[in-house]
């Protein structure tokens, strides 16, 4: 492994945009870039300027200016990587961009792995292990809440909590092997109530992380809502109507990663993913029967189901209407349902009154004009326990967390039951170091040697 | 004609409990021998306590036996009493000891070492070693005689510039009554070594019939005594004498304490650190002031000595003040001294300088033992005797090293701790220093290590004998309760007197068995079991045996599960003379103490005190893991 040349990748998304910004990180970082930097006041070298510092001027190729940029330096050991580093804010465009990285790889510098300066920064003691794979969470983060959980962690909030406990339990099994070791002397003993009273915590505070691993999980890749819904009945205009509530950005995704049409938005700092479907219409179609089949997986799947119907079309049967619902209702009770009428705009006052007194639970609401796209996010915010994040409380997103965090719990009932049971301490003993094993795990106390391959693989270039 | 052979295989300087073991391991290998000790009526004396064993202690003994040494042999002949202490918890824990015979223990160690061939014994000190280009070719003795040697064992003890300290007075000796040796200590940091001091201390030893017995607590030996040797060429005891408790008081404390100001421990005249777990009784009163009592316990030097150890009240305080305040424990009132207590500085050398081995990393064919590593005991003494001799005789055989893992005995937490983390402190063996303590117990260190000592020609044959059919009853005899079947009429009454709930239909017994509250004396009563036991002519052993397999096996499981975990880390090697200056991520402290130890694996790198888990994630990365 060589850790003394300077690498550089592009930090911000490949493509156009307003600016980008290319980062460059090793010991020859600042004086490669005076090579290619010219001040707009003239004499002026990176080399010589405090780090933190930005300086506007020109990189110059060949002599000639290739674009205005801005460049921030970072000296060692005050940086991200914990290396001399800087960061040059160029134009967007990818041309430019391209030029100014192909400059540098001319000039000495190596393009980074994946990850690599990532790697750099725990290698230099800048990150331990849970805050660089936050690092990666946040740099995956799309939506205000996991960006918080995200940034919570990368500041060391939940590895910290674990330690504490970590620390506790391993102050508890040295009163442990005390008693063992000194079983003839005169000493004192752990004492058993305590002890008791410090696993019953644990467990708590160790249930309470794998519960919200549920929510973070849900906060990271967006909390997946089933539409069903007949085509036509304006599932696109909501989306769209959703999305100009909001100023969110909306993005398609292929169909080939989630196997089917999903749209992600973002409502109140909430990730939503909207997952369409293709209804559940009575039919003798053997086509449509299967697709009857699929809409049934993916409500299963989803949190929230919104049974989206055409007012204008269907007032006048609103019998099949209720069969669906009550067929929705039947096969997932627990699931939160929201119903809506849609294109009520299209309706009178007597058709109206028809609808709300037989599906009375029904949002009427017109995604054409706005009306009633409030109260459905309203609703949306309101089924989604987002208590734990307003609270500002602990949550687990990483699933390699959620695992040790499950195992440690195993352990730390079976010292329960042990203690339940009269067990000797040399055979808690066990049990407990176990336990410490799996905290260790989180924290980075203990590494096992293929811990480090999965999370440094998981980095896109840049970071 | 010279006084010696030419040139010895292995001279061991020393004739304690690591040099009586080393001469024995070298000499029963083959090499031949020279034991040179400053007193030849000495040899394996007991400076301390007369016991051996204890917790942690008595499984390294039991390692000791297993692997062919001679330490339990002596142990069950001149024991006066046997006890196996925390019977009460799981099998791990159980430790065997015996109170001994000082002086049958030192004698029978002598005439066993008699009767070992290949073994020549002189009596004289050694002032130096003879090393020529980095490499031992012998020692020097105080009359000038010139001893060659292939290789050379180190035990000096507490005697390399030993220094006795009685409350103010101070003079050099090796023990009560030994003068110190001098020379080695500087010769060896002359060649680069760096040295220590440490302190240790005794209590005083008393004449029995001055003393009260009956105003102490009697503390018997066991009902049914065991032994130390996986031989049967020893027996438990058939008598045995017991020992007595008392206890200090306020008043006792409050005498003691009028001779603070003449104690060399607190004004400033031992400056070296004695072990916290064995403090002095001036050093109790001073650091646990709000105790009002400490036991004492009192015990007998041997079946027909009147001497008596009172142990507890280790004390460098003047020989008036220990006298006083002694006369102040309940049952001293009258008490005689035969000698005082006192505290002993000596000469050690961190063993972070040793190889695996025991050998030094700086002069080839030298090995050290004992406390001159900074190890306090006779088992921790002993078993490393036993190491190095067998090491130091491989190297002169061109053989591989034998070391062993911390997950096979403790001897190998005991030696890889030593020379990975060094100590401050004397270094005593606890169960909490072994990450496997569960694999490692007193009952199984014959299957653990025989089958070494066999190959390395210590253990014999009849010893390897005895373990296999052990084992293989043992196995038997598990077997039998898997797949035996026991009605509900004949284990239920058993069952209901233990309050275990009973069976509705017949079942194999192992599950019963493997119940935490039913023992196999609850088994016994099924009418097979105990036939079973007649039949095959099962012993105490391997009914013992048994029981451990059948009710332990999931703890013992997942332990050895555990360690295999730890051994994907013991295989990722670090190359020799690595250049850890070139890893500049790692902190300052990792990267020198990394380099001065030179750990051969990543998981003895993992185990060095300063290198941090993120220091050794980023030594993972530079291995190329």
């Amino acid at each position: 492994m060589t850790n003394n040349d300077t690498i550089i990748a592009l930090a911000t998304p490949s493509g156009a945009g307003a600016i980008a910004v290319i980062r460059i990180s090793g010991d020859n970082a600042i004086t490669m870039c005076d090579a290619h930097f010219k001040s707009v006041k003239s004499q002026k070298s990176l080399s010589n300027q405090r780090t933190h510092t930005i300086h506007l001027g020109h990189i110059l190729k060949d002599g000639k200016e290739l674009d205005e940029v801005l460049v921030s330096v970072f000296k060692d050991p005050n940086s991200y990587t914990g290396e001399n580093v800087v960061e040059i804010s160029c134009h967007g465009s990818p041309y430019i961009q391209q030029e100014i990285i192909q400059l540098f790889l001319r000039h000495g510098c190596r393009i980074a792995n994946p990850g690599e300066f990532t790697l750099r920064a725990f290698l230099n003691g800048k990150l331990d292990l849970s805050q660089a794979e936050a690092v990666a969470d946040l740099i995956a983060s799309d939506n205000e809440a996991s960006h918080q959980v995200a940034i919570q962690q990368m500041r060391g909030g939940f590895s910290n909590e674990i330690k504490a406990l970590r620390d506790e339990l391993m102050n508890f099994a040295s009163l442990i092997e005390l008693e063992l070791d000194f079983a003839e002397e005169d000493v004192e003993f752990a004492n058993r109530d305590q002890f008791k009273d410090l696993i019953e915590r644990i467990t708590k505070v160790l249930k309470h992380l794998i519960d919200s691993f549920a929510v973070g999980n849900v906060i990271k890749n967006g909390i997946p809502v089933a539409i069903v819904g007949e085509p036509n009945v304006g599932k696109s205009t909501l989306l769209n109507a959703l999305l100009n509530e909001e100023k969110a950005i909306v993005s398609d995704i292929a169909g080939t990663t989630r196997d089917a049409i999903e749209d992600e938005l973002t409502i109140g700092g909430i990730g939503f993913r909207f997952i369409d479907t293709a209804g559940i219409r009575d039919t003798q179609d053997v086509v449509e029967s299967i697709g009857i089949k699929k809409t049934f997986e993916k409500i299963e799947q989803s949190q929230v189901v919104i049974y989206l119907f055409d007012a204008e079309t269907s007032v006048s049967n609103l019998g099949i209407v209720l069969v669906e619902i009550e067929k929705i209702k039947n096969k997932h009770p627990q699931k939160p349902l929201i119903i809506i009428a849609n294109k009520i705009d299209k309706l009178d006052d007597i058709q109206l009154a028809e609808l709300t007194n037989n599906i009375p639970q029904a949002i009427l609401l017109s995604a054409k004009t706005g009306f009633g796209v409030e109260q459905l996010t309203d609703k949306l915010l309101s089924l989604i326990n987002t208590g734990a994040l307003r609270n500002n409380e602990t949550i687990v997103t990483n699933s390699r967390h959620y695992d040790a965090l499950l195992k440690a719990l195993e352990e730390i009932q079976k010292v329960q039951q042990g203690m339940d049971a009269n067990l000797s301490g040399d055979l808690l003993a066990i049990d407990i170091r176990q336990a410490l094993y799996h905290f260790g795990e989180i924290t980075g106390e203990i590494t096992s040697d293929d811990l480090l391959g999965n999370i440094f693989a998981n980095f896109c270039i840049g970071k | 004609m010279s006084l010696f052979l030419d040139t010895y295989d292995v001279i061991v300087v020393g004739g304690g409990h690591a040099g009586s073991e080393a001469a024995a391991a070298a000499a029963n290998m083959g090499s031949k021998t020279l034991l040179i000790t400053m007193n030849l009526q000495n040899i394996a004396q007991m400076s301390c306590n007369p016991a051996m064993g204890g917790i942690a202690k008595g499984q390294i003994v039991r390692e000791i036996d297993a692997l062919g040494g001679y330490s339990g042999i002596v142990s069950d002949t001149s024991a006066i009493q046997f006890k196996m202490l925390n019977k009460s918890k799981g099998p791990a824990m159980w430790s065997p000891r015996v109170q001994s015979d000082r002086m049958r223990f030192a004698e029978d160690w002598r005439l066993m070492l008699e009767q070992t061939p290949n073994l020549d014994f002189y009596q004289e000190m050694v002032s130096g070693l003879i090393v020529s280009n980095g490499k031992i070719v012998g020692v020097k003795t105080s009359l000038g005689i010139e001893v060659k040697a292939k290789s050379v064992v180190l035990t000096n003890g507490t005697f390399l510039n030993g220094l006795i300290h009685i409350g103010d007075k101070s003079f050099g000796g090796g023990r009560a009554g030994e003068r110190a040796a001098t020379g080695i200590t500087e010769q060896l940091v002359d060649l680069g070594f760096d040295s220590g001091r440490m302190k240790t201390g005794t209590p005083p030893r008393v004449d029995g019939r001055s003393l009260d017995f009956s105003k102490m607590i009697v503390q018997p030996g066991d009902e049914n005594p065991e032994k130390f040797s996986y031989l049967d060429i020893t027996k438990p005891l058939a008598k045995q004498r017991s020992c007595h408790m008392t206890y200090t008081s306020p008043e006792v404390h409050d005498l003691l304490r009028e001779g603070f100001d003449r104690s060399p421990m607190f004004n400033g005249r031992i400056k070296s650190l004695g072990p916290r777990y064995c403090p002095s009784i001036e050093d109790k009163i001073n650091r646990f002031a709000n105790k009002d009592k400490h036991q004492l316990f009192v015990e007998p030097e041997g079946w027909n000595t009147v001497e008596y150890y009172v142990n507890g009240f280790s004390t460098s305080l003047p020989e008036d003040v220990q006298f006083n305040a002694l006369r102040s424990v309940a049952g001293f009132e009258n008490v005689k001294f035969f000698r005082p207590g006192y505290a002993i500085e000596y000469d050690y050398f961190p063993p972070t300088q040793l190889k695996d081995t025991l050998e030094t990393k700086l002069v080839n064919g030298l090995y050290f033992a004992g406390q001159i590593n900074g190890t306090t005991g006779y088992e921790e003494a002993a078993s490393q005797g036993l190491m190095a001799g067998i090491n130091a005789s491989l190297k002169v055989q061109e053989k591989e090293p034998f070391t062993l893992k911390r997950d096979e005995a403790y001897i190998g937490v005991l030696i890889d701790d030593l020379i990975t983390k060094g100590t401050e402190e004397p270094y005593r063996m606890f169960t909490s220093r072994a990450e496997y303590r569960t694999l490692l117990r007193q009952d199984n260190a014959d299957l653990r290590l025989t089958p070494k000592g066999f190959d390395l020609g210590i253990a014999s044959d009849k010893r390897l004998k005895r373990m296999e059919e052990k084992h293989s009853k043992a196995e038997n005899f598990v077997q039998f309760f898997k797949d035996t079947s026991v009605k509900p009429e004949e284990i239920n009454p058993i069952l209901e007197s233990k309050d275990s709930s009973v069976m509705k239909q017949s079942d194999k017994m192992f599950k019963i068995f493997a119940r935490p509250n039913i023992t196999i004396d609850d088994m016994r009563k099924v009418a097979s079991v105990n036939d079973y036991i007649i039949d095959n002519n099962l012993d105490n052993e391997v009914i013992e045996q048994t029981e451990i397999q059948v009710k332990y096996s999931g703890y013992i499981a997942k332990e050895k599960n555990n360690a295999d975990k730890l051994h994907r880390l013991e295989y990722v090697k670090i190359p020799e003379n690595f250049d850890y200056s070139q890893i500049k991520s790692m902190s300052f402290e990792a990267r020198e103490k990394l380099k001065n130890i030179q750990p051969t694996s990543v998981a003895q790198a993992s185990r060095i005190s300063g290198v941090s888990p993120n220091d050794i994630s980023v030594l993972l990365v530079y291995m190329g893991r």
